[in-house]
């Protein structure tokens, strides 16, 4: 077990810079998860701290000590990729041996090792197997088998769950979290899938374009976003945004969406944006949730419009609304029975209390 | 009542569908079964016609009766030729030659093609494309060079190379080290990459990741390489030829045609008998070794 570090680590090839001056902390035990688009430098930085990349500049340090030229089998990681690769001349029980084997632990030990993360990950019946003879899921079992009996300071996932069907990935992902409350090691986990860092993480390292946006608990992140980008990532159906500007209406100020629609704004946000310039091109960030049916008797900072639904998805336990507001396309979630209909005019509340308000040009989050 | 007329309504349609479907595949299967037919009549003929005429006395031959029957079957020519020091002499040098070189030949290679298909090296692109062509270049255009460096190398050394059995050891690694490379870097290629990472984050060296993880998984590819080694090194006569002449350090290929032909006498016979014997040990090596060629190893290793 230990702490990774890393200090503005940057990996170049020849010409593109994939990951650009990464600082970052992981603590002891700490479920830290790497998320961001496609090519944004997650699987590289997960590689470097594996030591199968090379890092072009900064540091990188495992339990305090440097191994920036430490080769990966001396930095005692276990690491699971995308397609499990596991040994497919050896059986289950040999593929989560290996290592051991190698280290020539004795006989016993592996024994004992590999039998306790057979019965932790349910395959005990299946350590006689080949690779070929184990469905997807029980593959990425062994797959992760093979780390636990190695018994390393830090495991390094990369997108251990991005082939299997969705179902599968919501029972995997239980079991993983599940896996990490008892062996509590340090882990460092990539996915391009938001749901995931959320569910899993207890911090979420938000990257893009081969830097860190954000870094936040999973709650961090999603009330209290550093940037358009970090807002519009986490969180789905996403957070709406709305071409807006500040004004002082009757001596309060308010939020002008459009020539008829203006919202006065809840006395702690009003205070918060009151140094804002009211010329600045701003955006109106609001999560679908906190838009839906009005009610009669409207909370304080809640304010009622009216719009017509171009789509509405029912989806059981709630439905979305799509409707176009300024141009841009808004999405809200109103309780099943609101009577949202395609076409149809609704009355919605929005919620101010759980607004967000952002420089349209530069992105930050105000 | 009425549903039962609905479900013969249903049935005729589908069963013609399903018949000029399956009609289409019987079609496909017979011209395929017609011109596997056509090819190994072509390809086993010969075979027969030595076979038929190794079992035939010289005199049955020369009387020039039916080629394609044996009326007076007889032993004689295959016990005269495994009783013949001579014949033996040959055999037993193809086999030492072709043993040694597929052995030298597999001890390069494989190391060489993972070294190239996994070893990013300055220049290892280069070095992969260059050992392909150096296969490309034909042995009839290189024998006479060779011949020139091996009797210089003699003069020089006094190491005798011209005219003995083991200069083919080191002739024979020039044609076929190229080409198992090049098969065998197709091999690891197919490996997945995650897969030597797995083994080396595992704490496994570059030598262990060869022997534990690449060779067991391109075992297909090993035997396919050993056997074309085998079939090379056993069928090569141009290279005998030119670089061996006593009888003593002949192969059986060029010793076939050098003893058994004498003058414009040609012993059909024994030549036959001969060609046929020498052509078993690749046949049982291949029957040997396509129980172990199960293609389709690596299924399992990834997500598959
Ligand atoms: N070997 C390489 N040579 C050159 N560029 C590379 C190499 N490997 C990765 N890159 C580039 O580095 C960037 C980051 O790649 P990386 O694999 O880390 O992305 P990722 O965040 O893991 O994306 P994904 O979600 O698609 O796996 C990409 O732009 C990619 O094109
Ligand atoms: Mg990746």
């Amino acid at each position: 077990m230990a702490d990774v570090t890393l200090r503005k680590v940057i990996k170049r090839y020849d010409e593109v810079e994939a990951v650009r001056g990464i600082d970052l902390d992981i603590a002891d035990h700490e479920f830290v998860v790497l998320v961001g688009p496609s090519g944004c430098g997650k699987s590289t930085t997960l590689r470097m701290i594996a030591g199968l990349e090379d890092i072009s500049d900064g540091d990188i340090m495992i339990g305090g000590d440097v191994v920036n030229d430490v080769p990966p089998k001396d930095r005692d990681i276990a690491m699971v990729f995308q397609n499990y690769a596991l040994y497919p001349h050896m059986t289950v029980a040999e593929n989560m041996s290996f290592g051991l084997r190698l280290k020539r632990y004795p006989k016993a030990e592996i024994k004992s090792r590999v039998d306790e993360a057979a019965r932790m990950l349910d395959i005990v019946e299946l350590v006689d197997r080949k690779p070929k003879q184990l469905s997807g899921g029980q593959r990425q079992r062994v797959a992760m088998g093979r780390a636990i009996v190695r018994n390393p300071k830090v495991f390094l996932f990369d997108e251990p769950l991005s082939n299997l069907d969705a179902k599968l990935r919501v029972q995997m992902r239980i079991e993983i979290k599940k896996v990490h409350q008892k062996v509590r090691t340090t882990t460092v986990y990539v996915t391009h899938d938001q749901v995931e860092a959320m569910t899993l993480a207890d911090r979420v390292v938000v990257m893009n374009h081969g830097r860190i946006e954000q870094i936040g608990t999973p709650n961090e992140l999603y009330h209290k976003p550093a940037t358009k980008f970090v807002a519009s990532f986490i969180g789905s159906p996403a957070m709406n945004f709305i071409p807006c500007r500040l004004e002082d209406l009757a001596g309060k100020l308010h939020v002008r969406l459009t020539d008829r629609t203006t919202f006065p704004l809840p006395p702690a946000r009003a205070a918060r944006y009151q140094g804002v310039p009211r010329s600045d091109k701003l955006l109106l960030g609001l999560r679908p949730e906190h838009i839906t049916e009005a009610r009669p008797h409207l909370a304080p900072g809640v304010e009622a419009f009216d719009a017509v639904l171009d789509v509405t998805e029912p989806m059981g336990m709630e439905t979305l609304i799509y409707f176009t507001l300024e141009g841009s396309q808004v999405c809200g979630r109103v309780n099943p029975n609101a009577g949202a209909q395609d076409g149809a005019p609704l009355r919605l509340a929005v919620d101010l209390n759980n607004m967000h308000l952002l420089n349209e040009v530069t992105g930050v989050v105000l | 009542m009425a549903s039962t007329v609905v479900i013969d309504k249903g049935a005729p349609t589908r069963k013609v569908k399903y018949g000029s479907m399956s009609r289409d595949r019987a079609w496909a299967l017979r011209w395929s079964y017609f011109f596997l037919i056509v090819f190994a009549i072509f390809s086993l003929v010969p075979p027969l016609y030595m076979l038929i005429t190794s079992l035939k006395s010289s005199a049955e031959i020369s009387a020039a009766t039916n080629p394609w029957w044996v009326f007076h079957p007889t032993l004689s020519n295959y016990i005269e030729l495994l009783t013949s020091n001579q014949f033996l002499t040959f055999f037993w040098n193809s086999a030492w030659v072709s043993i040694v070189v597929v052995t030298i030949t597999m001890l390069i290679s494989v190391p060489a093609a993972f070294a190239l298909s996994r070893m990013r090296f300055w220049g290892s692109a280069t070095l992969a494309t260059g050992v392909f062509l150096t296969y490309l270049i034909p042995d009839t255009l290189l024998f006479l060079p060779l011949f020139k460096m091996f009797a210089a190398f003699g003069d020089w050394t006094g190491i005798p190379l011209i005219n003995r059995w083991y200069v083919l050891l080191i002739v024979y690694p020039t044609l076929t080290v190229p080409f198992c490379t090049w098969i065998m870097i197709g091999y690891f290629a197919s490996i997945p990459k995650e897969l030597d990472e797995a083994a080396i984050i595992d704490g496994a060296s570059w030598f262990q990741t060869l022997t534990r993880i690449f060779i067991p998984v391109a075992m297909p590819g090993l035997i396919a390489a050993t056997i074309f080694a085998f079939t090379v090194s056993w069928a090569q006569f141009l290279y005998p030829l030119v670089f061996t002449t006593s009888t003593d350090q002949l192969v059986l290929p060029v010793g076939i045609i050098t003893t058994l032909i004498k003058g414009d006498v040609f012993n059909w016979g024994q030549i036959m008998t001969g060609a046929l014997l020498g052509a078993a040990p690749p046949l049982i090596i291949y029957a040997f070794l396509m129980d172990y060629y199960i293609a389709g190893l690596t299924a399992g290793a990834t997500k598959g």
